[in-house]
C-alpha cells in the first residue's frame, strides 16, 4: 500500500506523459459536456420555472427523474445511436471522445436543469409580479432571473462537473478506454485497478479528488466575493 | 398630455373572489387622465388586489376594465411595489431595467438612466451595489425604474409603507414630480396624511367594495360613509371628530 502511495506520487510530480494524457483528455471531455449542459440545461431549466402550460408538473417530475439517470444506460443508447447499424452510424463517432462528450452531456443536462428549475423557481416566486409589471417577455424574464441567479446557480454547474468527471459507465461503453486516444481518469482507474496497477489508480484518483475540492472551494470563494459585492 | 387616449379609465363591476372568497365584490370606478387619486382603506381592504388588477397582473373573476378608446396600453403603464425588487447589480442597470423591452439605443438608455437618477438623488450611487441601498434610496431606485419608461399611468402600491417621515416625504416629492410630467397617478396607501397631502381624490374601499370615490377635501371634511368616518376617526382621533 505504501509503496502505491510513493509510486503515485511520483507519477504526480514527474509529469508522466501517459498520466497527463490521461487527465487532459478527461478535462476536455467533462469541460465540453459542462459547457454543452450549461448552454441547454440552465435555459431550459429557467424556461420550466417560469413558463405556464398544461403538463409541467409531469415534464418537472420526469425531469427530477432524469437526474438519476444510469450512466450504463445512457451509454447503451449513445453506442447504439452511433453504432454502424444506428441512426446515427454514418457519422463514425463511436469510439471517439466526442461520442464521450455526447454521453456524458446527455447525462448532465437533466440534473443542471432540474437544480436551475429550482433555483429560478423560487426566485421568480419573488419577482414574477414585478417582472410583468416591466413588461417583460417570457425570454427576457428567463435570462433576467438566470442573470440575477448567476452565483447560486455555479451549485448547478458544479453538480454536472461532478458527475461527468466521476462517470464510468457510459464513457468507458461508447469511448471503448482506448490507449491513448479515449482513456479518461475513471475508465483508467477502473482498468489499472483491475489489472493491480494501483499506482497510477491512486495517482488519478488523487488527482480527480483534488480538483472536485478544487472547484468547490473556488465557487465558495466566488460565491462569498459576489454575495459581499452584490448583497 | 401626451396621450390621453387610455383614459378615462372604468372599471365595470369587477370582482376577484379566489377559492370563493370575495376580494373585490363588484367595483365600479371611473378615472380621467390627470391627478393623483389615492385608494385608501384598511389592511385587507382589496388595495393592493385593486391596483394589481389595474396594472393586469390579476385577472378579474368577473366584470371588466375598458381602457379609453385605444385598449390595453401596455408599456405605458409602470409599478411600483412595497417591496421592490432589486437585482444583483447596479443602481444604474436595475433604474434601466423597464427600458430593455423599449428596444431603445444603448446612448438613449444611459441618458434616460442618468436623467432619473439625478432627479431621484442617486445619481452619486449610480455604480454602486442596488442591493447595498437603504430601505428610502431602494423605493427612490424603484420609482426612478418606473419614471425612466415615461408612464402614462403610474400605480403605485404602498410605496412608503416602510419608510421612515423622511424618506417618505422624498418620495412624495418624487411623485409629484412624476405627475406634473404628465403621469396619471393611483396610488394605495392607509396612511391618511400622506392622502390629505398627496391626492387630488380619494377611492376609500372597505371589504372588497368602494365606499367613496370624492375629491380629498371633502373626504376629510364631510364622509358620506359610515365606514369612512369611522376609517377617518380610528386612524386620527386627535385631528377629525364629525358632529353626526
Amino acid at each position: 500500500m505504501l509503496s502505491a502511495l510513493g509510486e503515485a506520487l511520483s507519477l504526480l510530480t514527474q509529469f508522466d506523459a501517459e498520466f497527463m494524457r490521461i487527465v487532459w483528455l478527461s478535462f476536455k471531455v467533462s469541460g465540453a459536456a459542462v459547457v454543452l449542459g450549461t448552454l441547454i440545461g440552465l435555459p431550459f431549466g429557467a424556461w420550466l420555472a417560469v413558463a405556464d402550460f398544461r403538463g409541467r408538473g409531469a415534464v418537472t417530475v420526469l425531469l427530477n427523474g432524469l437526474m438519476g439517470l444510469p450512466s450504463v444506460v445512457v451509454g447503451v443508447l449513445v453506442y447504439l445511436a452511433l453504432s454502424r447499424s444506428g441512426p446515427l452510424g454514418t457519422w463514425g463517432m463511436l469510439f471517439t471522445p466526442t461520442a464521450m462528450v455526447i454521453a456524458q452531456t446527455i447525462l448532465v443536462i437533466p440534473l443542471m436543469a432540474a437544480l436551475t428549475r429550482q433555483i429560478i423557481e423560487d426566485a421568480w416566486r419573488e419577482y414574477a409580479n414585478e417582472l410583468r409589471s416591466l413588461h417583460f417577455s417570457l425570454w427576457h424574464s428567463v435570462t433576467t432571473l438566470l442573470y440575477d441567479c448567476r452565483f447560486s446557480l455555479l451549485v448547478s454547474v458544479l453538480a454536472g462537473l461532478g458527475r461527468a468527471m466521476s462517470e464510468v459507465g457510459a464513457v468507458m461503453i461508447v469511448g471503448g478506454n482506448i490507449y491513448g486516444y479515449t482513456r479518461v481518469m475513471t475508465t483508467a482507474i477502473a482498468l489499472e485497478t483491475a489489472k493491480g496497477d494501483l499506482p497510477l489508480s491512486v495517482a488519478l484518483g488523487s488527482v480527480l479528488l483534488s480538483v472536485v475540492l478544487l472547484l468547490n472551494a473556488m465557487a465558495y470563494l466566488l460565491r462569498r466575493w459576489a454575495m459581499r459585492r452584490y448583497g | 398630455m401626451a396621450d390621453a387616449t387610455m383614459f378615462p379609465i372604468v372599471l365595470d363591476d369587477l370582482r376577484y373572489t379566489p377559492g370563493g372568497r370575495s376580494v373585490l365584490a363588484g367595483v365600479n370606478l371611473q378615472f380621467g387622465d390627470d391627478g393623483i387619486s389615492v385608494i385608501l382603506g384598511p389592511n385587507g381592504a382589496g388595495k393592493s388586489v385593486l391596483l394589481r388588477s389595474i396594472a393586469g397582473l390579476l385577472k378579474p373573476s368577473h366584470g371588466r376594465i375598458v381602457w379609453g378608446s385605444n385598449g390595453y396600453p401596455g408599456t405605458q403603464i409602470a409599478m411600483v411595489f412595497q417591496q421592490p425588487m432589486l437585482l444583483r447589480g447596479s443602481v444604474a442597470f436595475n433604474a434601466g431595467l423597464g427600458l430593455k423591452p423599449l428596444g431603445l439605443s444603448r446612448e438613449r438608455m444611459q441618458a434616460r438612466i442618468a436623467e432619473v437618477l439625478e432627479r431621484v438623488g442617486l445619481a452619486h450611487r449610480m455604480h454602486d451595489s442596488a442591493r447595498h441601498l437603504s430601505g428610502g434610496e431602494r423605493q427612490r431606485l424603484a420609482l426612478a425604474r418606473a419614471w425612466a419608461v415615461k408612464p402614462r399611468l403610474l400605480l403605485l402600491d404602498e410605496p412608503t409603507a416602510a419608510l421612515d417621515p423622511s424618506a417618505t416625504e422624498e418620495v412624495e416629492r418624487i411623485v409629484r414630480e412624476i405627475r406634473t410630467e404628465g403621469a396619471r397617478i393611483l396610488m394605495t396607501t392607509h396612511n391618511l396624511g400622506q392622502a390629505m397631502r398627496i391626492s387630488d381624490d380619494i377611492v376609500f374601499i372597505d371589504a372588497g367594495l368602494i365606499r367613496e370615490h370624492t375629491p380629498t377635501t371633502r373626504f376629510f371634511t364631510r364622509p358620506q360613509s359610515k365606514e369612512a368616518r369611522l376609517f377617518i376617526q380610528g386612524e386620527l382621533p386627535w385631528r377629525i371628530t364629525f358632529d353626526d
